[in-house]
Formats: structure tokens, sequence, C-alpha cells
């Protein structure tokens, strides 16, 4: 039986990739100081939707969510092997904090229609909350399994998989539709594939064929070649604008600090049983640990 | 974690330096490939673009996935089963699952079988990536050309059969050649071929050190005509690995672990005649041969680069008597030395892939029947031109990239000191892998005798006069005067060596006529590079386009206008030091010293009794 998945994903900040200039004045990110790149477990999401689809067929739908320059994931993704690419934009939706994005992408989910699967990853490295797939679980009132490792199987539409618990792991299953979170761990993401590459490398959106001067002509012949990326905004998803964008957003940013950790003063601890045991418990009592 | 492409400046420099647009018109033709197939390119820029992101691909690949497993898969090794199948290593089973996905495993075959349809020099520069990965991964990646082969001279219903299969990564092959009496030697292979009533061919017999033997598809060299010995009694000949084909032996090696070398038994195994009867070794094992001696030197540089590596980040951080070790004046000789050998060997390599592309080119031309007399006439010429510059080439390629390889690799380990020969760092695995270099396809000792003929016969004089054409600015006149009067030694060296009888004083100078041909060559490569031009526009340090790694640790950062004034300095020093060698292999030419053949006896004494 053939499976179509879902895989939301996000173009994120190289956080790996941090210079001076990464910080404005103002405490909030340069964006344009740090490459724009694939958010490293969304690519294991990627690649797991692209191993259930060798093994048991279906699709793979990538969908993501932020300006027109996001659609360079979208051709990563299509690079790799995903049938169709997705990007939801609209100024409206500029500004969304967790809440407002996962109401929108699970509009975007909805708006798809036809799916057994939808699949994040984990978390996102420019902001670690690991809240978006949960919430969208939630708004679509689908089962979830977070913190995937393994899928063992799918059989008469149920899962079963195995999921990280911190300290050890919980086979679970489930009855599909499901949405799962997927860790870096569960996969080796595979490399893009010439092929396909060659192929995918021309697929554009209409507001980026838009931004270079392309006509409509343009657009009807990317279609053709099926290299035409779908472009939803808002409207299209029928999203209900009170939870999007700054409206629907009830994070407030209080303040940001820039905080530069340097070590001030040290203290040796002897290499024994009780020299172990006094760090703990002071490491303990001061709420480092525990 | 690291991209192999996009943090070596000295490839994707190069890449910028060729003509890549021109070798995409080549294989490309008329580029009406891309109204047929989706991913075939529709212009020369847009090939170009797909060139250098394939090779983003193939770095990704190389540097984050292949090259973490090398220490696994050189610890493991193959495993020979009791039904004579072979085990890859388990790095290697997902090395080559992550080429597959890459869809590199068809680099150079048309798009028609979902090939790439890349030129080879493309082809070259990615072996070299993923050799600096894992040399012995290369001995799989690299035999691409079984499937070139195949389809130069098959029929099309045997390209049909397998090369999609290639191109997938669903197959990989061998080319069956070594017994255990016909090494070097090919002409005195004995496996037998022979035809059924109903004209079906059958094979019999036993090959010796088939590197990946177990693959899917075996190209075999075998005696088809009982009657005649020599190279004339072989044809070529392609089947599958079934249950009539068994795996008898692995070897047990220095290096290259990941790489399984079968001694195969064939037991009346059915199989298909490759073209025409007779040409097997004469036409299609030549061209395979040099196809995978060009292979063979992107092995080397790609080995030669990664134990580079490690020797410099450990002299960079080793301290001794208080500094850096590469403080040292010895410590920098050493380094300095190999890596401008290693640029050497690398412009050398690709500077052969150039031509061997152009020749390519000229015999799929040739070949086409809609030529008119004019139009033949002039494809003979350049034909009959590059294949004389491509038969000299390939073998100075070969034979200068795998002795350098060996000295980098043995020099890397000396940088390291005693920990360079311990298993902790990598060195002494490129030391083992480079030790084959300049055994296998050809020892170095052979392919000076191919290449010396091409040193002798005038090819090499003219190539040298065509560089000295070039039009160098006043500030290279001390250069260009060295390698005017080098040029101008090894002509006389080998007018000396043609006047005397037969063939031997050619073979016994051969080593060094060959070195100082391929010192003065190098030299002009390294001038051109400093000043030439980009050929292709593509940012320098842009991040990928397609690798989508985020942690990239050392991402190329010169500029091409950088580069070039690397390459004039490293120019510079190469000339200079090497115009007194020229002069000194010239005068030990021309001194007749024949004494390795006259006293050997009476130096090297009798064979003790067993």
């Amino acid at each position: 039986m053939a499976y179509n998945s879902i895989v939301l994903v996000k173009q994120v900040p190289d956080t790996k990739a941090v210079t001076g200039k990464a910080m404005n004045d103002d405490g909030t990110v340069n964006r344009a100081a740090l490459p724009a790149i694939f958010n490293p477990e969304d690519l294991n999401a990627l690649e797991l939707a692209l191993e259930i689809k060798e093994r048991y067929g279906g699709t793979v739908t990538v969908v993501t969510m932020g300006l027109p320059s996001a659609c360079r994931v979208l051709r990563a993704a299509l690079c790799r092997g995903a049938d169709r690419g997705v990007l939801v934009t609209d100024r409206r939706a500029a500004a969304s904090d967790t809440l407002a994005t996962s109401y929108i992408l699970s509009c975007a989910v909805k708006h798809i229609g036809d799916y057994d699967l939808v699949l994040c990853g984990r978390q996102a490295i420019d902001g670690d909350t690991a809240q978006v797939g949960p919430q969208i679980a939630e708004k679509l009132e689908l089962p979830q399994i977070t913190y995937v490792e393994e899928l063992h199987s799918i059989e008469d539409g149920v899962m079963t998989a195995k999921r990280n618990v911190g300290n050890g792991w919980e086979k679970v299953q489930v009855k599909l539709p499901a949405l799962l979170t997927v860790m870096n761990t569960a996969n080796t993401p595979r490399p893009a594939g010439g092929r396909l590459m060659m192929q995918y490398k021309k697929a554009r959106s209409l507001s980026e064929l838009e931004q270079d001067g392309g006509s409509a002509a343009d657009a009807e012949k990317l279609k053709a070649k099926g290299l035409l990326i779908d472009q939803w905004d808002l409207d299209d998803l029928k999203a209900d604008l009170q939870w999007c964008g700054r409206d629907g957003s009830p994070t407030k940013v209080h303040r940001i600090q820039s905080v530069v950790l340097t070590a001030t003063e040290q203290k040796e601890v002897e290499p024994t049983d009780d020299g172990l045991r006094g760090m703990v418990h002071e490491l303990i009592s001061d709420h480092t640990i525990g | 974690m690291a991209n192999f492409y996009s943090d070596n400046d000295d490839i994707r420099f190069l890449f910028r330096h060729y003509k890549m647009a021109e070798l995409a018109e080549l294989m490309e033709g008329d580029f009406s490939d891309s109204e047929t197939h989706a991913w075939a390119p529709a212009s020369a820029a847009d090939a170009v673009e797909n060139y250098e992101s394939l090779l983003e691909i193939v770095g990704e690949a190389s540097g984050n996935y292949i090259a973490p497993r090398a220490e696994g898969v050189d610890l493991e090794g193959n495993t020979l089963n009791a039904d004579g199948t072979v085990t890859y290593a388990e790095g290697t089973q997902a090395n080559l699952k992550c080429l597959a996905q890459a869809q590199v495993m068809g680099f150079t075959l048309p798009h028609r079988y979902g090939g790439l349809n890349c030129p080879n020099l493309l082809y070259t520069m990615s072996n070299e990536i993923v050799s600096r990965a894992d040399a012995a991964l290369m001995n799989i990646y690299g035999l691409q050309g079984i499937a070139e082969t195949i389809n130069a001279f098959a029929s099309e219903e045997i390209k049909q059969q397998y090369l999609p299969g290639f191109a997938e990564g669903e197959l990989t092959g061998a080319m069956v050649l070594t017994e255990p009496d016909a090494g070097s030697d090919l002409q005195a292979v004995k496996l037998r071929a022979y035809q059924d009533e109903k004209g079906d061919w059958y094979l019999h017999g036993v090959k010796r050190f088939i590197t990946n033997g177990c693959g899917e598809v075996l190209l075999v060299l075998a005696r088809s005509e009982p009657d005649r010995s020599g190279g004339l009694g072989l044809s070529l000949f392609v089947c599958d690995r079934g249950p009539t084909v068994k795996v008898r032996r692995l070897e047990n090696k220095l290096g290259i672990h990941g790489s399984p070398t079968c001694e195969l038994f064939f037991n009346h195994t059915p199989c298909q005649l490759i073209g025409e009867r007779q040409r097997g070794l004469v036409t299609y094992v030549m061209s395979l041969m040099n196809g995978a001696r060009v292979g063979i030197a992107a092995q080397s540089l790609g080995i030669a680069e990664a134990a580079f590596r490690v020797a410099r980040d450990y002299a960079a951080s080793r301290k001794q008597f208080g500094v850096a070790i590469e403080a040292f004046p010895s410590v920098r000789d050493l380094l300095i030395g190999m890596k401008v050998e290693l640029e050497a060997a690398r412009s050398l390599t690709y500077e052969t892939c150039w031509v061997v592309d152009h020749e390519n080119y000229v015999l799929r031309r040739s070949a086409e029947d809609n030529l008119d007399a004019a139009e033949k006439k002039e494809l003979k010429q350049q034909e009959k031109r590059l294949k004389r510059l491509s038969g000299m080439l390939t073998p100075m390629s070969k034979y200068y990239a795998s002795e350098m390889c060996n000295s980098v690799a043995y020099d890397a380990i000396q940088v390291l000191g005693g920990s360079g020969y311990m298993k902790d760092y990598a060195v002494e695995r490129h030391a083992r892998d480079a030790r084959i270099t300049s055994i296998y396809e050809g020892t170095s000792q052979l392919q000076v005798v191919a290449a010396v003929r091409g040193v002798c016969n005038g090819t090499a004089e003219k190539y040298l006069l065509e560089k000295e054409e070039f039009a160098y600015p006043a500030e290279y006149a001390d250069l260009v005067a060295l390698l005017k009067k080098g040029r101008e030694e090894l002509v006389e060296a080998v007018a000396f060596v043609k006047a005397q009888p037969g063939t031997e004083y050619m073979d016994l100078m051969g080593r060094k006529l060959v070195d100082a041909a391929i010192m003065l060559i190098v030299g002009h490569l390294f001038l051109q590079q400093s000043l030439t031009s980009p050929h292709w526009n593509g940012a320098f340090c842009e991040p990928a386009v397609v690798a989508e790694s985020s942690d990239n640790e050392s991402p190329a950062t010169s500029s091409y206008e950088d580069m070039q004034v690397h390459k004039r300095i490293v120019g510079r020093r190469y000339i200079s030091q090497n115009a007194s060698r020229v002069t000194m292999l010239c005068v030990q030419v021309v001194s007749g010293d024949r004494s390795s053949m006259t006293d050997y006896d009476a130096v090297v004494g009798p064979v003790p009794e067993a």
C-alpha cells in the first residue's frame, strides 16, 4: 500500500557559521551575514519520507513557509527526490511566532488534503523551540510521534516506530494519518541526485519568476515541464487572518541580550568518588542540573 | 565534515581555468537532448553550471559521508563467502548506495542511458575527490570506463542491457584481464572463449588480481582464436557474474582494503562478444586501459591531497622546541615540495583530460556518416595529432601522478614522525593505498616505455614549441628562456638516443627523458594558468548551489586572482628548480652510459642457488 507524505521544511540561518556580524546592534539576528541553509533535521524528515516512498510507494510533497528565496530549500528537496514543492508566502504572515506558523502550515496541509503522514524535523536551529510540529498535530487533530529515530514498519495503515525519550527509547504504534518529528540520529540524509539537480535547479515559483522579469508565458513553459513550484498565499489557504502574522502571535519578545559566557573563576575537583559527589551536589544545589 | 570540492582551491581554480563551455559543446552538440531528456542541458552555460554543481554533490558525498567511513572500511575489508560471492565492507555498501543516490555512477554515459554525459576532465576531477575520501572506493567509482567501453564498442542490444543499470548505480563492473601468467604481458592471455553449435559464446578458465571481480558485469579478455597466439587471438566478452563464475580467492593486500581483488574461475560461463573478434586487446582493451590510466592518475591525486592535508595540519599544530615544526627549514622544504608536486601532477593530468576529451569528440565525429571528404580529411588529421598527444600524455600522467603520490604519502609520514607511523593517523593508510598506484593499470616502467615513444618521435618537441608560442609577458622572460633551453637540451638528448642502434638505450634512458619532458610541459602549464582569465564566471567562493551541508569547516577562501598569484609563485619555483634537473638528466642521457646493461652480472652477481 502506498503512503503519501507531506514534509514541512524551513530555511534557516546557518547558526554554525556564526561570525562577529551575526547579530544586529538591537540583538536580532542579522540574516544577511549568515548563509541560509536547509534546516538540518528537516533533511532527516525528508530522508525518512523518501525512504517510505521507496519502501511502500506514494508521493512526497515538501512545503515551506517564508520569503520567495526560501524556494531554495524546495529545490534542494526536489533534487533529492521529492515529487512536489509548495511555497507558502504572504506579507501578512510576517512576524509569525510558532503558534501562528503552525496554524498557517496546518492550513497548507489541509489544502493539500490527500496525505497519510506529515513529517517535520525535530526542531529548527534558529529558534530551537521544537513547537511547530506538535502544534500542527494538535490543530489537525492528528496523533503524533515526536523524536522519531527509526521507522520499523507500516502495516495496514498502522506505523510502528522508535522514539527517543532522552534516557531511553519507546517503541510505539500509531494509526495513520499521523505526524512525526524526526531526529538527526534517524538516518543519513542522501546527497542531491545528479540528474535531479540538472532538472530541478530550473524550478521556480511565480514570485521568483516575477523577480527575474519572467512572463506568464515563461510560467506556462515551466509548468509544462513540471518545474513550476506551487505558490500559495493566505487567501489560497482560506486562513483566518486573526491567527496569522503579528496578530496571531502571542509571543512577545521582551528583551534580547547578547550573552557572552566567560569563566571568571575556576575550581579544582579531586578525581575521587568523594570529589565527584561533592561537585554533583553543588551543581544540583545551584540548579545547574537536576 | 567538509565538502571536498568547495574546500579545494586548486580544483575550483582549474575548473575556471579550462574552457568548460567548449567541452560542453563537444559533449552536447546542438543541445537537442534537452528536448527529450529533462536533465540534459539546454546551453553551454547551463551545462557548465551543472558541471560545477555535480562536483559539489560529489564533494559533499565525499567529505560528509565517504571520508568518515574510510578508516572502518580499511579495517574491515571485504569478505569471501562460502558460495563464492563477496560481501563488501559495511562502509563500502553505504558509500555505493550514497553514490547511486547521487546519480553519479553514469558520469560520462550518454543521456539516453540515464547518464550525465560529462566530459572526461570533469569525471577525472570527481574521481580525485572521491579518492581523497576513500582511495579504495575509487576502484569501484572509477571503473566507469567499463560502461564507457560497452558504450563505445558493443551492439545497441548489449548497451540497452547494461548501461541503464550502470547509470542507476545498480550494476558495478570489472575489467577481467590479468591471469597468473599474463600480467603486464596481456598478449599471453589463455582463458578460453568458445562457441557451441548455435554460435553462443562461453568462457572457461582462471583470472587473477581482478579488481572488483565480484561486480555484476564482467568485461573479459579471452582467447577466441585457439590457433592464434599473441594479441590478435584475443577478443573481448561481457558476461554476468552468475552461478558459473566463482570468486575463488580474495587477495590479502598492503592497501586499498576496501577494494576486493579477486581470483575468478569461469566454468563454461555464457557470454556475449563485444564488437568484432580479434580486436579485444589491440583496440578495445587499449582504449579501456587508457581511460583507466587517467583514472589511476586521479586516484593518485586524491590520495596525495589527503596525505598532504594531514601533514600540513600536523606541521602547523605540532610544537617542538617551543615552535610549530613547520617553522623548521627542513620541514618547510618537505611540505612546500609536496604541495608543488601535487599541483604539478594535477596540472598534467587535467591537461591530459582536456586532450582526451577533444580526441574522443573527433573519434565520435569521424564515426558519423554524414561527412563530406574535406571534413573527413580534416578530422583524420586532428585525430592523428590528438592520438599522438594523448598517447604520450596519458602514460606521463599516470606515471608522474602515481610516483608523486607515493613520494607525498611517504613524506607525509615523515612530517608526522613517529605519530605518522602509528595507525592513529590516516597517513599510514594513505601510504599503503598509494603504493599500488605506480603498479596497477601498467607499472611506472611500462608507462615510461609508452611515454618515451612520444618524447622520441617528435610529439613532445612539437607540443613544447606550441606552448612556447603563448604570449608570455616580459616578466616571465627568464622562465621562458629556461624552458626553451630545456627543450633544446631535450631535443639534443633525443637525437643522441635515436642515433643508437635498436630501442634498448631508449628504454634504458626512458625515465630520464620522460622526466625532463614532463618538467618542461608542466612549467608551461603553471605559467599559463597564472595568466589566463577565468572562463567561467560562477562565483569563486559562493556557498554551494545544491549541496546543503551546513558545517563546512574549511571553505575555500582564495579568489581566482589570488590563485593566479599563487600559480605564478609555484611556476617560478618549479621552473627555476627543475631547470638544472632537466640539464642533469639530458647530460646523463648523452653520456651513453650503458652500465646497467653491461655491468649487471658483475654488480648484481649470479642468481643464488635455492
